[in-house]
């Protein structure tokens, strides 16, 4: 048989069995009634004790949302949701809400032990050796079960240099002035059906704030888990990096096998005021269904970061192996004068897998810059498509963008799709657009297995090299995953 | 005592065109072969066949590795087993640091014959003496698989696998293709070392200036798909004079 048929059937081979993450979590939850209304909105922002302002707030995006229809535009074909037959919050039955680790439930904290990720503080993402002597780096953690945040880590040595990193639910608590602020002031709650939707019912999520002149001495992250049926999962992120401060961010994502489909509307935003920068990693793995297109979850998200201050910088990194559908487009705004955006992304699809992402660079201010570098992979019957606008506006003088976006097509039954938009209103700016599609070199296959390399591991080197560039722009922990995860998801038992 | 390379009245095609005709060949262990032959002779077939690439299917007859037969082998199991080929035109592996696919692909092959994988200093410290072996410089090594190679790097690089790869059998199609008088030297010194009482090797060239540098055992003039003359190294020479005409209009 030849080396890409094996390989294409290798990969049709790989489906539900493969997704090590699909295990249910058995613990009770708080569920509010089924459906979407007025008073679920109040039921939430109640459960959280939110200050009138924010009922407010999500009760016009609801209204809003009821006037608002499902957008069409993408290259993505799923049968209509049924908004009035999902749970909008889930929440592991407990206290008030942990105060710390102790009082987690140890349920929950098993969970997360067996997501690779622990929820202790003496430890990190596993997953990495380092010489002897040389010391791990820290990662804090955010760890959110459905719909609220159970855990995080390394709060109050954070709170030393200032670093606010806490769930949004009491950052609104204790940190109003500076939610209200800044939500919304990136991704409007009208912006879009799902941001509409997500400002609506959010449950939870991170939020951060780096003050003026600080380097989070750590890395955050948050861990996404979606466990109970029927729930949808809307968190929202809010990031705000002061002037002059730096912080690396990271998101992981996972969610059990379940037959029905979950829907995932989250919204990030991101703020650097002057000479900040924001590094935003996400490695999204959630359950992309069996091979029949049964199940997985529809990862509908709105990511967009603003960069408001003169030289300021947004970097967006991303490894996107799971989801039924996704949809999701993180972008940059480049206000501030000389602001840099970047848009790293590997995005690999198999089975029935949709993929329609990519990103927007719209240049605003004098002299900003932006860089994209996207690779998708499809495999198996799956469509993956990259859509892309660059856009400058009448006053980006000197704005440049450099653009390349590769596709690697294993077997025949896929697709991949390379959709830029490119809307210059400056004369002077510059803008560079590299698109090349390919197969799988058969050829390559073939001196590589010379050499002693089985069909699988051949595959997933010459894979690897495919997405080198995007890899190395991840923190070395994210990197070493996100390689195994390349593995898995187009091989089954590489690795 | 099993010859190391077998091949008995072998009938090999691709996309439904026979190329391999009836093809005999043996080679004992510690021997030095060189297949010569005009163009479109199937020169590059015969390699292609022995190591497995994909769209080229054995009709008829044998070819046995050491007693093994190859064709009940997959591509990297017969590389295990010490088969090697060096290409003509090695392909470029992108975004594969050269260190990286030198690890992979002997740890690979280790792992198949049972063996114990080779740590990276010990793997490192190899690398370096073959590549001063090779005049090659180790700023190379990190570079991606024959990306942006010259020719002459790339047949380096090849002979390096080779040589690190330590194969019972070495198939080295057209290595003189594209590589100066100097790399010739070099790429020919490192091939020299690889002789060995254990060991076999089969140069398939077209130009008679290789041999002057790997001094053949056996020459083999090939013609229309099968071996149509063998002598001794003498007859590299002879052909050298003479050209291929003959053998030409013989196997028409």
């Amino acid at each position: 048989m030849a080396a890409v048929q094996e390989t294409v059937e290798q990969v049709r081979r790989v489906g539900a069995d493969q997704y090590k993450y699909g295990f249910v979590t058995d613990i009770e939850s708080d569920l509010a009634p089924k459906g979407l209304s007025e008073e679920i909105v109040r039921f939430i922002s109640a459960k959280k004790n939110e200050p009138e302002w924010m009922l407010e707030w999500r009760l016009e995006a609801y209204r809003r949302w009821l006037t608002m229809t499902e957008p069409k535009w993408a290259r993505v074909d799923y049968p209509a949701i049924d908004y009035q037959d999902l749970y909008y919050y889930a929440a592991p039955k407990s206290k008030a809400g942990p105060k710390s680790l102790d009082e987690v439930d140890p349920e929950l904290l098993r969970t997360y032990e067996k997501l690779g990720i622990p929820l202790h503080e003496r430890e990190i993402l596993a997953g990495v050796e380092r010489p002897e002597g040389e010391e791990r780096p820290r990662v804090a953690v955010d760890a959110v079960f459905d719909s609220v945040s159970v855990a995080t880590t390394f709060k109050e040595e954070l709170k030393k240099v200032g670093v606010i990193f806490c769930p949004i639910s009491e950052a609104l608590r204790e940190h109003p002035e500076l939610v209200r602020k800044y939500l919304g002031t990136v991704v409007p709650a009208s912006d879009n059906y799902f941001a509409t939707l997500n400002s609506a019912v959010f449950s939870d999520g991170s939020f951060v704030y780096i003050p003026p002149g600080v380097r989070c001495p750590m890395e955050l992250s948050t861990y996404f888990r979606i466990n109970e049926k029927n729930t949808g999962q809307f968190e929202r992120t809010l990031i705000i990096a002061d002037k002059g401060s730096y912080v690396s961010y990271l998101e992981g994502c996972t969610a059990p096998k379940r037959d029905e489909n979950q829907l995932h509307a989250a919204v990030v935003e991101l703020v650097t005021l002057d000479a900040a920068e924001i590094k935003y990693s996400t490695v999204q793995n959630w359950y992309p269904g069996d091979e029949n297109g049964k199940g997985g979850i529809y990862n509908f998200v709105t990511k967009r970061g603003d960069c408001r201050g003169a030289n300021s910088k947004i970097s967006w990194t991303q490894v996107e192996t799971g989801s039924a559908i996704t949809w999701k487009y993180p972008s940059c705004v480049l206000r501030g004068d000389n602001s840099r955006g970047e848009f790293y992304s590997i995005a690999i699809s198999n089975g029935r897998q949709q993929v329609d992402s990519g990103t927007k660079m719209i240049h605003l201010g004098k002299g900003t810059t932006s860089r994209i570098i996207s690779k998708g992979i499809s495999a198996g019957r799956s469509s993956n498509a990259y859509r892309g606008l660059v856009s400058a506006h009448r006053k980006a003088e000197g704005a440049r963008n450099f653009t390349n976006c590769d596709s690697l097509l294993i077997g025949d039954a896929c697709s991949a799709h390379t959709i830029p938009y490119i809307e210059a209103k400056n004369p002077s700016c510059v803008f560079e657009h590299e698109a090349t599609t390919s197969k799988i070199s058969e050829d390559v296959l073939f001196y590589c297995m010379q050499r002693g390399l089985s069909q699988e591991d051949a595959t997933a080197l010459v894979v690897n090299g495919f997405v080198r560039d995007v890899l190395q722009q991840l923190p070395m922990e994210f990197a070493v995953e996100a390689q195994k995860l390349i593995s898995v998801s187009l091989e089954g038992s590489v690795g | 005592m099993t010859a190391l390379l077998e091949i008995r009245d072998l009938k090999a095609e691709i996309a439904g065109k026979q190329i391999l005709n009836g093809y005999d060949l043996t080679v004992k262990a510690g021997e030095v072969h060189a297949i010569m032959g005009p163009n479109g002779s199937g020169k590059s077939t015969l390699s292609y066949v022995l190591s497995g690439r994909p769209g080229y299917k054995i009709t008829e007859g044998q070819a046995l590795l050491a007693g093994a037969d190859l064709s009940q082998m997959s591509v990297d199991e017969r590389a295990a087993a010490g088969l090697f080929l060096a290409f003509q035109y090695p392909l470029e592996v992108p975004g594969v640091a050269t260190m990286t696919f030198l690890r992979a692909a002997l740890n690979a092959q280790r792992k198949k014959r049972g063996e114990e994988e080779m740590s990276s200093p010990d793997l490192i410290k190899r690398v370096k003496e073959l590549a001063k072996i090779l005049d090659m410089d180790m700023e190379m090594l990190r570079r991606p698989v024959n990306v942006g190679f010259s020719g002459g790097e790339k047949k380096r690089a090849e002979t390096l696998q080779m040589m690190l790869l330590e194969p019972k059998l070495c198939i080295l199609d057209e290595t003189d293709s594209g590589l100066d008088i100097d790399a010739l030297k070099v790429v020919s010194n490192g091939v020299n070392q690889l002789r060995s009482k254990d060991r076999g090797i089969v140069v398939i060239t077209h130009y008679q200036r290789l041999l002057d540098y790997i001094t053949p055992d056996v020459v083999h003039v090939q013609s229309a798909g099968r071996i149509v003359r063998t002598g001794g190294k003498e007859l590299a020479l002879e052909l050298e004079e003479t050209g291929y005409a003959r053998y030409q209009s013989e196997a028409a």
